[in-house]
């Protein structure tokens, strides 16, 4: 492999990791807040893919990205309003299975709706400009996600640290019952997780699918399931960490690819996550907990 | 109740149970869909009483249901298929010489399906089983994937078919097999959970650190009830390719451990009838019973618009919403079914068209 | 001197830069009852969770019935956050988990009840009797074991009627008063067949009539089924009561050892729990 094409696939496994990266932020700020794997996240990115294709159908792309960013919030919070939040007291347990209803329920809906074919994705011409960098070609869309990524990450991190809501997330995470006998507003918190997870779910689609061309009811399963092995391999509940997972993971997947294994790139995800598990079950960022008898 | 009246009705229930059975088979024919639809609700319902007893007895959530079904229901295809048809099945890569002649005859077959997949549970559990509860549901369904991209991957062509899959598995000779082989899996389950380790994977779905203080030791126990489980699931895996008679990677997706789980959450978790009854309502009214909801329906010249294929799917997720909101506990919580109960609900069933307030469960 | 049964040595517990239990040393001979009493906070579920193998101690080793059961030195990053004493001396790592210490013969109560809520009061008991049985998983599961089994549920039968909870067996656990359930998780700790019984606040959230009540049934099961008692405890009636030997705990350090009169009128046990007059 010569060094240019070294690149170029770092190139993709960069870009693709940061679509990763948004969209386990969704996974990891959800489980710091309400410790639940979000198995819906993945269909709710999916149905983003929908959201884009009907509106850019209707409004033209200027105007379809903030209808799809809208709806995509619109439809995370309803989501957790109604299969969430009546289980707030209920074990662990149900919640998981209550997600993993809800991702059935979606998947449904789009298949019945829309067919399991697959559905051209809209062509937004501007990002798909091929550009020449310094001897790498690529579309925009792959030189601009990685950026976009991490000027997304730097605004929700400086949410998180100096605003009151994101104070109010800090200590929601670190003590869920104590932070509501402070009058913190439990479920004004839980639902700007579920705002902000949704939007930059909603971004990573579009960056996501614009490379990718067309969307079925089934193609948010796995990259959904990815990017939460990205949070867990970040240390689940930091922020930083699921970007840093993100790109882990799709520059890994990447060249995986460019080896020729493309049959075991997911399965390697999950080897990943299982190594990373055995040796540092808190993640790269995670911090550990100690439980009390 | 007497306990000699208990044992009667068992017995009536058991006796009349057999008597449909039988009808059934003598008249194959007539009967094809429901004999198709029985035969694959026992079959789930060995794997959901096997993932009942990780999930609802030892209160571990395991999600690798479809990797272990995978397991089991390859290593007993490559075992059973018939020696002589083996060259066809594999036309396209040629088969790996050391499995060319291993040929077992199909009750062999169907063990060793079950003990490759326990085998691979005790590699495996090892490290995850200390795993805390949704790092573990994470990992084994890790593990599922990985599994089926292996057996995908064009590198196992030679013993797995690859993508290709693999055909001519020898089917069941009838209706009364695919029950017997259910009936005797989830009988040797429901011994164990009586049984005193029953009592201890309980206890650590109870309180683990209360159950490890009483000595029952944590990872020995949930090793064990996590490779007994998996075995079964081989098993069940096994049944479920010899009732498709043809299998390949993708009959073993998540979209397999999903719907088992929800049959398992419909029943209730930790209860076994609850399971067995679930995988019966649940399959018949996703192969049956909803079916009309797939087709156009006309009322009075004029036809619904909503009702076209696909919307069977979203009504029955719906329902499953609504069991996972509403009626957290299932059809039976953590109960048994016990005649006592069934004639308590008959009782009951009255006062509920009285107007008085429903009780969440049985 | 009788002989000894429980001996802990130099056990220091740090979580992170805090020292929970610095350089706690103490030993307990057949047939005391021993107390640990201390302010709020002074480390004693810690020092307790160390016995009993729930957290492996930073540094120091404990000796159960002659056999060493934990041992252990600062590793890792606590090589240099380590604070405590005795830095050095340990160089072994001896880490038994709770199962296989509760097997040699010591069981425990938990300060915030622990028992096994949905099943029923005889269940709990009979949990118990599982480490001592011999069967393994195919003979249990096929029933080859009936004589064992009868035995066991005979057992527990006999216990649940010593103890006076018969009338209960088939209740679940979580819908006793909560003085009984006290009484339960105490029956299933003996269930076990413990030589010491470790006692977690055993009369935390009781009345002064409970609380009573529960030091004649200590001294009365003590008795019964001749044990060693260790015990942690707040309510100083109890512990002046019944204890042969005390030791007071005060942030993490042990400050006094004595019998209950030596204990009653020792100035930094007074110090300790009313706090110093400081003159300026």
């Amino acid at each position: 492999m010569s060094l240019n094409v070294f690149l170029q696939h770092c190139l993709t496994g960069i870009s693709l990791g940061g679509a990763y990266a948004l969209i386990a932020i969704g996974y990891t700020m959800v489980y710091g807040i309400l410790r639940l794997i979000n198995f819906a996240h993945g269909e709710i990115f999916m149905i983003a893919g929908y959201f884009m294709i009907f509106a850019t159908a209707n409004f033209g792309w200027a105007v379809g990205i903030p209808v799809t960013l809208i709806a995509t919030v619109v439809l995370g919070v309803v989501v957790e309003r109604l299969a969430y939040k009546p289980l707030r007291e209920a074990p662990r347990m149900s919640i998981m299975i209550s997600a993993i209803g809800v991702s059935y329920l979606l998947q449904n809906l789009t298949t019945y709706l829309f067919t399991a074919l697959p559905k051209p994705y809209p062509e937004i011409p501007i990002l798909k400009q091929i550009y020449n960098i310094g001897g790498l070609s690529a579309s925009l869309v792959t030189f601009i996600t990685p950026i976009l990524t991490i000027i997304l990450v730097f605004i929700l991190v400086y949410i998180i640290n100096h605003t009151k809501i994101g104070m109010a997330m800090r200590a929601v995470s670190k003590d869920f019952e104590t932070s509501r006998l402070m009058g913190i507003k439990i479920n004004k918190v839980i639902s700007t997780t579920f705002v902000i997870g949704s939007a930059l779910a909603a971004v990573g689609s579009i960056l996501y699918f614009t490379d990718r061309m067309s969307v079925t009811p089934f193609s948010g399963t796995l990259p959904g399931l990815k990017c939460f092995v990205a949070a867990v391999i970040g240390g689940i509940g930091s922020v930083p960490g699921a970007v840093v997972g993100g790109f882990i993971i799709g520059i890994c997947e990447t060249m995986m690819i460019a080896l020729g294994y493309s049959t075991f790139s997911d399965a390697f995800t999950f080897v990943l996550l299982i190594i990373m598990l055995l040796f540092r079950p808190t993640g790269i960022f995670g911090e550990k907990t100690i439980d009390k008898v | 109740m007497k306990k000699t009246t208990r044992i009667i009705l068992s017995i009536a229930a058991i006796a009349v149970l057999l008597a449909v059975l039988l009808f059934l088979q003598a008249n194959e024919r007539d009967y094809g869909m429901v004999i198709t639809i029985i035969e694959k609700s026992a079959i789930y319902a060995v794997v959901a009483v096997s993932m009942n007893l990780l999930n609802g007895f030892t209160g571990l959530f395991s999600l690798g249901q479809a990797g272990f079904m995978a397991i089991g229901a390859y290593t007993f295809s490559i075992l059973a298929i018939p020696a002589s048809s083996r060259a066809s099945v594999y036309y396209a890569t040629g088969i790996n010489p050391i499995i060319e002649h291993a040929e077992l005859p199909i009750p062999l077959a169907m063990i060793a399906g079950g003990l490759m997949a326990a085998l691979f549970a005790a590699v495996i559990g090892f490290p995850i089983l200390r795993l805390k509860s949704d790092y573990l549901a994470i990992a084994t369904l890790g593990f599922s994937e990985i599994v089926r991209a292996i057996i995908a991957s064009p590198q196992m062509n030679t013993i797995t078919n690859g993508s290709f899959g693999l055909k001519k598995i020898p089917e069941f000779p009838n209706l009364l097999t695919v029950i017997l082989v259910a009936a005797i899996c989830i009988a040797i389950m429901v011994l164990l959970i009586n049984s005193s380790y029953g009592r201890a994977f309980k206890a650590i779905r109870e309180d683990e650190i209360a159950a490890e203080a009483m000595g029952i030791g944590l990872l020995h126990h949930k090793q064990t009830a996590f490779i007994i489980s998996s075995f079964f699931a081989g098993i069940g895996g096994a049944m479920l390719a010899r009732f498709m008679r043809s299998i390949d990677s993708n009959t073993f997706k998540i979209a397999l451990t999903y719907d088992i789980l929800l049959i398992v959450v419909i029943g209730g978790m930790g209860s076994v009838t609850g399971s067995v009854l679930a995988a019966f309502l649940v399959t018949a009214s996703k192969e049956q019973w909803l079916r009309f909801f797939d087709e156009p329906l006309v009322i009075g010249g004029v036809s619904v618009p909503f009702f076209k294929t696909g919307l069977r799917m979203v009504v029955f997720s719906v329902l499953l919403m609504v069991v996972v909101l509403f009626f957290r506990r299932g059809i039976m919580g953590q109960n048994e079914f016990t005649w006592e109960g069934l004639f308590g609900l008959f009782k009951k069933i009255p006062n509920l068209f009285k107007g008085k307030k429903k009780k969440e469960a049985i | 001197m009788s002989e000894n049964l429980l001996h802990v040595e130099n056990v220091t517990m740090q979580f992170g830069g805090v020292v929970a239990v610095n350089n706690f040393s103490m030993d307990i001979n057949k047939g005391e009852i021993v107390a640990l009493i201390g302010p709020n906070g002074a480390g004693k579920t810690t020092a307790f969770n160390v016995i009993t193998g729930v957290y492996a101690p930073t540094n120091g080793s404990v000796s159960f019935d002659g056999e060493e059961i934990i041992c252990n030195f600062p590793k890792g990053k606590m090589k240099k956050l380590y604070a405590g004493e005795n830095n050095g001396v340990y160089t072994r790592t001896i880490e038994k988990t709770p199962d296989k210490i509760t097997k040699l013969g010591m069981a425990r109560t938990f300060q915030n009840i622990r028992l096994f809520k949905n099943l029923t009061v005889f269940e709990n008991i009979l949990i118990a009797k599982h480490l001592r049985e011999k069967a393994n998983v195919f003979t249990s599961t096929f029933r080859l074991n009936l004589a064992e089994e009868k035995k066991m549920k005979d057992e527990c039968n006999e216990l649940l009627d010593i103890l006076g909870l018969t009338d209960v067996k088939n209740d679940i656990a979580s819908s006793l008063p909560y003085g009984q359930q006290r009484h339960l998780e105490i029956a299933r700790a003996l269930a076990t067949r413990p030589k010491l019984l470790l006692l977690d606040e055993p009369a935390a959230g009781m009345n002064p009539q409970e609380t009573i009540e529960l030091t004649q049934f200590i001294r009365q099961v003590k008795d019964k089924f001749d044990l060693t008692v260790f015990v942690i405890e707040h309510h100083m009636d109890l512990v002046m009561d019944i204890s042969d030997r005390i030791y007071v705990l005060d942030f993490g350090k042990m400050i006094a050892t004595g019998t209950p009169d030596e204990i009653q009128n020792n100035q930094a046990v007074i110090d300790a729990y009313l706090g110093v007059q400081e003159d300026e």
